[in-house]
């Protein structure tokens, strides 16, 4: 059972088929953890999914990685290997599952809900753009494919050089059909700002920072900052807020957001984590009593954001908090 | 020394000589069998008549067990049917929620450390209609004790109040479709699957590292063996970490270890060329009594927990699709290396789905490396049709099928799991010898109790426990099922010219019997009693063990 002290560790699960990128993913995030300390569970049959440069020390089961981070496998059981990263000392910052190319990233979303110590924050789920169709159609995978996309909160619709760019539109759209509770992203060679993924790092003691830059510059070709695809927008808000209202406002498709996180107040004052990938909304209240409250950064592909709807949401967010109070 | 046994009568299962009277033994192995005067001429002997009123069979052979079965009797048995422990004791079955109650709370009145759980085995509620096993009933064994009950499938696990608050599930918001909630949303206390079970299990004592095979559950396992005429007997699958294959190397070859043990190296977690490797270099470990060098996959779960792969029209009752525990790109490695490499492999197949995907697999595996005498064999396999029974002829496979699941389960598959037609047709020993598969039939112990004669039983009659006949067009007849459970899983296991017969050269494997399987009528196989085993030519009283 946790200590009473200590908030429940967020947890990223990355599904997807073979060959779809997941290993490519987290070394990805892995090199840009930026100071957070990730633990990367995995089950696969592949080769060891780390970069042989980002290991550090092996012991048993358990590889350490550059900056604090570690990585284990799971093989049979996930829920005795999650209680025992939970208990870690130094604790990890953020935890990523890695499945098993047939595993349901659904299901592994549904085990986490049984454990106090960890808190789900978004299921992200590659397709390999050049085969996921051929995939989806195939007589024993088919419903595999459509299972994992199903239960996507973000998808990651990777390799997509690969793909003639007349055909590119007509698969996104059918993603959007197998994932209707998801973002769909391009990508290639599963470069992709780490905001987007572990969600944009709020530190205690930090103010909102202006001049704010999404990481993980994508090195591939085409070699574009991140800056060129994405966007943000952050918001100081100083006053409580609604904040179940604001955060099944943000997970409106409409507003562009891929991903939201928030460090607030809710009605009654106490400080709240919020995050929203898809249409995925989940409000956890921090245990620490000395977060500095009251900051929300949107991102979004660039164009996309509407900043209006997202003002407007925010606006009411906190009326509601406001009003709550008076009667 | 020559030894020449005589015997009521001696089953041999060699074609050319199915019957004797006589077998001469030197070295612990046959020298041969038949009348006495055609054995004296090997030279200086000593006749023994200890078994001239026993009837001798080749050394049982259970192709698909598990070294748990002897591992659980470390618990509390609360399972429905009868049950023989280790020692010889028959547990009569707990027939009622009460009985289980009751059986559980007198093992809690002898525990004397208060933080001790209390944990039972081997619960089959679907007998208590729709009366499930609570947390209310089991907190009336303890209200302060942890108290777990593992079900026969070993996919259900059932929890007191105790236990739940300990894992930390006793509170509301839990949304797991493993997990059924009250009437007050808290969770009943059952907890289904793997990862529904991993956070309680462990303060009920279902520990993982409990749960794999130990020096005492290996003793055990070997005791239970004996007392089932069984002389070799499969573990399918362990990971085999090397303490383990040490320890499981100096137990065996301890003189008074009664079974030859078969242990398959599971894949979990590994490259498919990291498992052939593990598996080559286990080969070079082998001993006579610790056989090592096969690996095992498993390709789906379980139709009674509806995680097997079924192919179109799937469950009968709905339910969605099971799972894929591998994918077919790692199957196909492991096939291709292993083909190259001479490795038997045997593959977890439930679902008639996961079949074909493995006959797919298989099969594309064979064009690229042709091999001729590979005994893939697929185990369980037990929605497979004829279509899939040609094509293993075709691909030189074995098929393993486990005929006990129509005991234990035919009435639940036929109401629920897969219907009338498809649950007659489960496991279809007739089709599989008419299209000349070679054929082994299992236990799965622990899973259903280790006793070839009964899983034997079981082939021949096909009856559910409520008593149905459940396919009786796939009934094979007594001499083709005793066949099965001796030189059948032999082969499967390429063991098939060491054992599984009585016959010159062979191991001295017997099972010694107080009647006469071909004599006591189908419906009584079941009931044949067993004297004890002879292993490598050494001798095993049962009641003497």
């Amino acid at each position: 059972m946790r200590s009473s002290h200590a908030a429940p560790l967020p947890v990223t699960v990355i599904g997807g088929y073979l060959g779809a990128g997941k290993t490519t993913l987290v070394n990805h995030l892995l090199r840009h953890a930026a100071g957070r300390r990730i633990a990367v569970l995995v089950n696969d049959f592949g080769e060891l999914p780390i970069d042989a440069d980002l290991i550090e020390a092996e012991d048993g089961d358990v590889l350490s990685l550059a900056g604090g981070c570690v990585c284990c496998s799971f093989g049979s059981d996930l829920m005795g290997a999650l209680i025992k990263l939970a208990q870690r000392t130094p604790r990890p910052d953020q935890l990523l599952i890695e499945t098993s190319g047939v595993a349901l990233p659904g299901a592994v979303a549904a085990s986490l809900t049984l454990l106090t110590d960890v808190v789900l924050e978004a299921v992200v789920v590659l397709a390999d753009a050049e085969t996921v169709r051929a995939r989806a159609a195939d007589r024993y995978l088919a419903d595999t494919i459509e299972r994992q996309l199903h239960a996507a909160d973000l998808v990651i619709l990777n390799k997509l050089d690969l793909v003639a760019p007349g055909a590119q539109a007509a698969l996104r759209a059918w993603l959007g059909t197998q994932a209707p509770r998801a973002s769909v992203i391009d990508a290639v060679h599963a470069q992709l700002p780490v905001e987007l993924l572990l969600g944009v790092e709020l530190a205690a003691g930090r103010r909102p920072d202006p001049a704010r830059r999404l990481s993980g510059a994508l090195r591939s070709p085409p070699a574009v900052a991140a800056e060129a695809l994405f966007e943000h927008i952050e918001s100081y808000v100083a006053r409580p807020v609604d904040a179940r209202q604001l955060a099944d406002a943000l997970a409106d498709p409409a507003l562009g957001i891929v991903r939201a996180k928030g460090v607030l107040r809710d009605r009654a004052g106490a400080p709240v984590a919020l995050q929203v990938v898809g249409l995925r909304a989940t409000i956890q209240p921090l245990v620490a009593m000395n977060v500095p409250c009251g900051r929300l950064v949107c991102i979004g592909l660039r164009g996309r954001l509407d900043r209006a709807a997202i003002q407007a949401a925010l606006d009411r967010a906190v009326n509601g908090a406001a009003m709550s109070k008076t009667c | 020394m020559i030894t020449i046994y005589r015997a009521k009568r001696i089953l041999t299962m060699n074609p050319g000589q199915p019957e004797a009277t006589h077998v001469a033994v030197r070295e612990g192995r046959v020298l041969g069998a038949g009348t006495l005067d055609a054995l004296v001429g090997w030279g200086e002997h000593r006749l023994d008549d200890r078994f001239a009123d026993k009837v001798l069979m080749p050394g049982l052979v259970e192709g698909h067990s598990h070294l748990l079965e002897g591992v659980v009797w470390a618990y509390v048995y609360v399972g429905y049917h009868d049950r023989m422990d280790p020692d010889g004791r028959v547990w009569p079955g707990a027939t009622s929620i009460e009985a289980v109650v009751a059986r559980l709370r007198e093992a809690e009145q002898a525990l004397t450390d208060p933080a001790q759980p209390v944990v039972g085995w081997g619960l089959d509620p679907i007998y208590f209609g729709s009366a499930r096993v609570s947390r209310a009933e089991l907190d009336r064994v303890s209200s302060e004790r942890p108290v777990g009950v593992m079900h026969a499938s070993f996919h259900i696990l059932n929890v007191n109040s105790a236990a739940l608050a300990r894992g930390g599930l006793l509170r509301r918001g839990v949304e797991h479709p493993g997990v059924p909630l009250g009437a007050d949303a808290l969770p009943t206390g059952e907890l289904k699957g793997p990862d529904a079970m991993m956070p309680v299990a462990p303060h009920v004592g279902f520990d993982r590292e409990l749960l794999a095979a130990d020096e005492r559950g290996l003793r055990l396992f070997a005791r239970l063996a004996v007392r089932k005429g069984v002389t070799t007997a499969t573990d399918l699958a362990s990971l085999l970490p090397q303490n383990a294959v040490d320890m499981m190397l100096g137990v065996t070859a301890e003189p008074a270890y009664p079974l030859r043990i078969v242990s398959l190296l599971r894949l979990v977690n590994q490259t498919p060329q990291a498992l052939i490797e593990r598996a080559i270099a286990l080969r070079a470990l082998s001993s006579d009594r610790l056989r090592l060098g096969a690996v095992k996959l498993v390709a789906d779960g379980s139709i009674q927990g509806f995680s097997a792969r079924l192919r179109w029209p799937g469950y009968y009752n709905g339910a969605p699709n099971g799972l894929w525990y591998t994918p077919p790109e790692a199957m196909r490695a492991v096939y291709a290396h292993a083909l190259k490499e001479g490795i038997l492999v045997h593959t977890h197949t439930n679902g008639d789905e996961a079949s074909a995907l493995v006959l797919e697999c298989i099969d594309q595996a064979l064009q690229a490396q042709p091999a001729r005498d590979h005994r893939f064999t697929l185990q369980h396999c037990q929605l497979a049709d004829a279509a899939q029974f040609r094509r293993m002829k075709a691909l030189g496979l074995c098929v393993n099928l486990f005929p006990n699941h129509h005991f234990y389960w035919g009435d639940e598959h036929y109401a629920m799991t897969v219907g009338p037609e498809r649950a007659e047709r489960m496991n279809a020993c007739a089709t599989a010898l008419a299209c000349g598969v070679p054929l082994a039939i299992h236990s799965d112990a622990p899973v259903t109790p280790l006793g070839p004669l009964f899983t034997a039983w079981c082939a021949v009659n096909r009856r559910t426990a409520s008593g149905r006949v459940l396919g009786e067009h796939e009934r094979i007849g007594v001499q083709d099922a005793l066949r099965t459970i001796t030189l059948g899983a032999a082969y499967t296991l390429r063991l098939d010219d060491e054992i599984g017969s009585i016959e010159c050269g062979k191991r001295a494997d017997f099972a010694v019997l107080e009647d006469d399987p071909l004599e006591v009528g189908a419906e009584d196989l079941k009931n044949v009693r067993v004297w004890g085993t002879v292993q490598d030519g050494r001798i095993f009283e049962a009641a003497a063990l």
